[in-house]
């Protein structure tokens, strides 16, 4: 492989040394994904024989309608990490957040890294893109768009890392402005990898990327394109605090009785239940805590459109509508028919009363 | 001349939708539980004669005319019309196979007055030409002669000449501003005239005025039983009439059922108008006496004694403690059947089906309620205060070989009259 | 897009408003369109009042008449059964109660999500058997129409669904949960033309019963 923008060729291991990751926490790193990727444990020597053997691939990293939460979440972790080490021993060619060249240089960079690993590069995304005005976001005068199908036309994988790049997310919300769409609905031709979440949890990107580098494919996905091993199970089904949920136990409000003896947070408008994400297992901040675990509901960032799934703090079942008014409307309606359908009854009977035609006794048998 | 026609069977049907017959069709879950009430049903074991089966044609009415869904749905032709074969098929269910006896009314998890709509019901079958012949034969009689069985006066004068020689008594005839005015029915004039002379007896003791009226006194009235509001309205007429034009206080209503349903509680809607009398059943009236200590008996049977409630006066007529009461007052040994007063069992010949010829199996048939009934009390003598079920019970009886003799309540009070020199 | 997420979106959305919208002018529409045919007066001097004694068999025809119930225990029982079973789910399970407090602004305590679940599998239990005993009791059969299993099938489907989504049996859960909603925004739709009309007129069908039987004397 050339040498590309950044730095010399180095294994991962060494670069892990060089950082003051030892070899056993490399190991530790190695067996933990394993078994948040849901593979027998014997795997984990596997994965460090791939890892130490592995080159460092080259990726493309387009931020587009974004925060940079993102970007945020996989960088900026107190202390080195395996996870943020392994994101910097990817060749990262371009990633106009975190790159010091900008305009013309860093766009000539990302050409240069197209052209050299054409086929094998993988690209990673973050944020939406705006079918509306393509001047909505623009990098170098180029549009999302364009910039997109170029820089996969050559891809081996794309990467949609968080909510907005796999499924529209923030941008997308209603009445969505910019006609915001996800990576997967621009590119069909290619493998999308969607790693949701506002933002996502950092070991899951970095465990697609372990999963790529060591067995150069990409994980087993679920129905949204997300990788089976996080997100196969709710963060429900997941929770430590289903027990109540299943006894009826709920917090009412964020300070009562329930709330202090962390009874479930349904009521407080958890959107845990229809929510999947390994955030109850692989938790945040290098494990200290998750949402439910600090007494906040789960908002349901991994899933598509969370943005209009109703308030925050209203309960899964609640209708995002506003249903009383609603109802009174209708209710109007539904008298000024009524009174119709039942005038309409009542001419009806009117009308046989007038036709009556007294029955007599010579009128009883059927002629004819 | 006019005739019977489909058309005018479905306006009639039309004319008599009002707010409860739509709330009781729209309510029905076909849960068939009315059913298990209706003695044709429990009897024949057949479905067809689950009560709410018998209205079909009605409902039909109902809901293509009467609901917004149901237009709908008449509009693509997906409901099935009201035709002269459907009301022929549904004859013998709606005449031959319902007394009105009310009981399926009673158990309606959803409260349907089943026995009303079929009452109801009915008007659209007569003006549509299709009720029985026994029946139709039954009113024109009504009309033209005067009583459905075809008693005229002279019949009745006859009887009361024997009733009067029986009792030493004269029976008053168009007595002009007396109290009472009592009315028979022909049943109880040509197969129980015993009646009249029991209530002789009674009014004598306890001081009553009374009078009978040439002109009106058949109180049974087929235009009910057939479906005619019109027929029975001209039928009731003649009572009114006689009774206001005598200036009496209270007609009196004769032991016969439906008779008292027709007088009492349909006779002033038929003429549109309260009565300027007013109409009591006689056991209501014996019991005023009974009460009031002017009527006194003596003596109490020695039999063991049942009393079958006759639907129109108990059930759906409301006179419950007053036969039970006066029986109580001559008789020792009263055992009550295991369903009485309001859930009462129909004798089968209520509702004109006793005016039904070839309804007479089905009605034999149906007996078998009332028959098990009585075996499993064993008594010696049946009470009862309707001549048409007294006959029914009697022609039972017959058919299945059962010894009880049945009584018509007045007259055995009649029999325990203090001072009676008929009194034994 | 189309999601599961999109559908529970649309069931929870424009499906609901629509559901009510329909049930709610269903409704009135077919109140009125029967109280409007009204009454004629009745002149027969009255022996008892009517309105004591139509509420009166208000209430009391939610017992049964003693014959009748010996005669079909079956029908009398799972009625009760799943009528009960159907309202404890519908009106104390905690969801739902989130649900009906945020339309009406009411709400109660509610039952744990597993007592609730039994009453599921029971309800769900007896309904099957009184489908069964429609399709095979003679009189039930002769007087059942598309309709009646119409009925069946959407009070039916809202517990079933409601079953599989508690117990998260379809994945993913928003496809279940907009399954188990569409199945009440069915039912909503499909209740006001149908005789599931009952659970409103059924007031009106006893109180009138209760009143004419009270005229004459009779408590019926
Ligand atoms: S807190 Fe949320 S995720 Fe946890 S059990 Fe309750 S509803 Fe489910
Ligand atoms: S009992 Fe009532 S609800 Fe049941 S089938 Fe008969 S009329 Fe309908
Ligand atoms: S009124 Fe009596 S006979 Fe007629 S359907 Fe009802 S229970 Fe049967």
């Amino acid at each position: 492989m050339a040498e590309t923008g950044k730095g010399m060729e180095k294994t991962l291991v060494q670069s892990l040394r060089e950082s003051g990751v030892s070899r056993r926490g490399f190991l530790k790193f190695c067996t933990a994904t394993a078994s948040m990727m849901a593979l027998p444990p014997n795997m984990a020597p596997a994965i460090a024989q791939a890892l130490e053997k592995a080159r460092r691939p080259s990726v493309i990293w387009l931020s587009f309608q974004e925060c940079t939460g993102c970007t945020e979440s996989l960088t900026r972790s107190h202390s080195p990490t395996v996870e943020n080490l392994i994101f910097e021993h990817i060749s990262l060619d371009y990633h106009h957040t975190l790159q010091a060249a900008a305009g013309e240089g860093a766009e000539a960079a990302r050409e240069a890294a197209m052209a050299e690993n054409e086929g094998q590069y993988i690209v990673v995304v973050d944020g939406s893109i705006p079918l509306g005005n393509p001047g909505y976001s623009t990098i170098a005068g180029i549009s999302n768009l364009q910039m997109l199908e170029e820089t996969v036309a050559g891809a081996a994988a794309v990467v949609a890392v968080g909510t907005c790049a796999a499924f529209g997310g923030l941008p997308h919300a209603k009445p969505n402005p910019t006609g915001a769409v996800s990576v997967s609905e621009i590119v069909k031709d290619k493998p999308v990898v969607n790693v949701s979440g506002c933002p996502p949890i950092p070991t899951v990107i970095t465990g697609v990327l372990a999963h790529f580098l060591t067995f150069g494919s990409l994980p087993e996905l679920d129905a949204l394109g997300r990788p089976m091993a996080f997100f196969g199970k709710s963060i429900h089904d997941r929770c430590y605090r289903r027990p109540f949920y299943d006894k009826g136990l709920y917090a009412e409000t964020f300070d009562d009785e329930g709330a202090r003896k962390g009874w479930c947070l349904y009521r407080l408008g958890c959107k845990g239940p229809m929510a999947y994400n390994a955030c109850a297992t692989a938790k945040w901040n290098r494990g200290t805590s998750w949402p439910v675990e600090s007494g906040h509901g789960c908002l349901g960032c991994s899933e598509p459109d969370f943005w209009d799934a109703g308030g925050f703090y209203n309960a899964l079942s609640i209708p995002d509508s506003d249903i009383t008014r609603q109802a009174v409307y209708v209710a109007g309606a539904g008298i000024a028919l009524g009174a119709v359908a039942g005038a309409v009854n009542r001419s009806k009977q009117a009308r046989a009363r007038e036709e009556h035609e007294p029955v007599t006794i010579d009128d009883l048998d059927k002629r004819s | 001349m006019s005739e019977a026609t489909l058309e005018r069977g479905l306006n009639a049907f039309r004319e008599q939708m009002n707010a409860p017959i739509a709330s009781f069709f729209s309510s029905c879950v076909n849960c068939g539980m009315c059913a298990e009430a209706c003695l044709f049903y429990t009897e024949t074991g057949d479905p067809k004669y689950t009560p709410i089966n018998k209205l079909e044609p009605f409902r039909r009415i109902w809901e293509q005319e009467y609901t917004l869904w149901g237009r709908v749905k008449s509009w693509l032709g997906l409901s099935r019309p009201v035709d002269d074969e459907l009301l022929q098929a549904w004859e013998p269910l709606i005449y031959d196979g319902c007394t009105l006896c009310g009981r399926c009314s009673m158990v309606c998890p959803v409260g349907n007055d089943i026995s009303y709509m079929i009452r109801c019901a009915r008007e659209g079958f007569v003006a549509a030409g299709y009720a029985p012949d026994g029946m139709k034969n039954a009113s024109r009689r009504a009309v033209t002669i005067g009583s459905p069985m075809g008693v005229k006066y002279p019949a009745l004068a006859a009887q009361i000449k024997h009733v009067e020689a029986d009792t030493g008594l004269s029976i008053p005839m168009d007595v002009e501003g007396v109290d009472y005015m009592a009315l028979l029915s022909s049943m109880e004039i040509m197969n129980f005239p015993e009646y009249l002379g029991a209530l002789a007896r009674i009014f004598k003791q306890a001081g009553i005025t009374w009078t009978l009226c040439s002109e009106a006194f058949e109180a049974t009235n087929s235009g009910i039983q057939i479906g005619s509001s019109d027929i029975a309205k001209e039928l009731v007429n003649r009572v009114v009439v006689a009774a206001e034009r005598l200036k009496v206080k209270y007609v009196i209503s004769p032991e016969c059922g439906h008779a008292y349903t027709a007088i009492r509680w349909e006779g002033p809607n038929l003429i549109g108008r309260p009565y300027h009398f007013k109409v009591v059943h006689i056991l209501e009236l014996l019991e005023e006496l009974r009460s009031s200590g002017r009527l006194k008996t003596e003596g109490f049977e020695e039999a063991r004694l049942t009393f079958h409630d006759p639907c129109q006066i108990v059930r759906k007529g409301g006179v419950l403690e007053q036969p039970r009461n006066l029986l109580n007052m001559v008789a020792g040994d009263v055992v009550e059947m295991s369903d009485h007063r309001e859930m009462n069992w129909c004798c089968g010949g209520g509702g004109g089906v006793s005016a039904i010829e070839r309804a007479e199996a089905l009605r034999l048939k149906v007996f078998t309620r009332k028959k098990s009934q009585l075996e499993e009390l064993n008594v010696d003598t049946l009470v009862t205060a309707c001549a048409n079920c007294r006959l029914i019970i009697e022609e039972g009886l017959e058919e299945y070989r059962m010894e009880i003799p049945v009584v018509g309540l007045t007259e055995m009070i009649a029999e325990h009259l203090v001072g009676d020199e008929k009194n034994e | 897009m189309s999601t599961p997420v999109d559908f529970l979106l649309w069931v929870r959305g424009p499906g609901f408003d629509i559901a009510l919208a329909v049930f709610i002018i269903g409704i009135l529409i077919r109140l009125l369109e029967m109280l409007m045919l009204g009454r004629k007066p009745d002149y027969a001097e009255p022996r008892g009042a009517e309105l004591g004694a139509g509420l009166r068999t208000l209430l009391t025809r939610t017992l049964p008449e003693q014959g009748t119930f010996k005669r079909s225990p079956f029908t009398v029982v799972g009625g009760y059964i799943w009528h009960i079973g159907f309202f404890i789910s519908l009106l104390f399970f905690v969801p739902h109660i989130e649900l009906i407090d945020a339309v009406i602004g009411l709400s109660w305590p509610g039952i744990a999500g597993n007592l609730i679940d039994a009453v599921a599998a029971v309800t769900l239990v007896t309904l099957i058997a009184m489908l069964f005993s429609r399709l095979t009791h003679p009189v039930k059969r002769l007087l059942s129409g598309p309709e009646d299993y119409l009925s069946w099938l959407v009070t039916f489907l809202p517990i079933l669904t409601g079953y599989l989504a508690y117990h998260r049996m379809i994945e993913p859960y928003p496809l279940v949960l907009g399954l188990h909603i569409l199945s009440v925004e069915i039912l909503m739709v499909v209740f006001p033309f149908t005789k599931l009309m009952h659970a409103f007129t059924f007031i009106m069908a006893r109180w009138y019963n209760g009143a004419m039987a009270g005229r004459r004397g009779v408590q019926s």
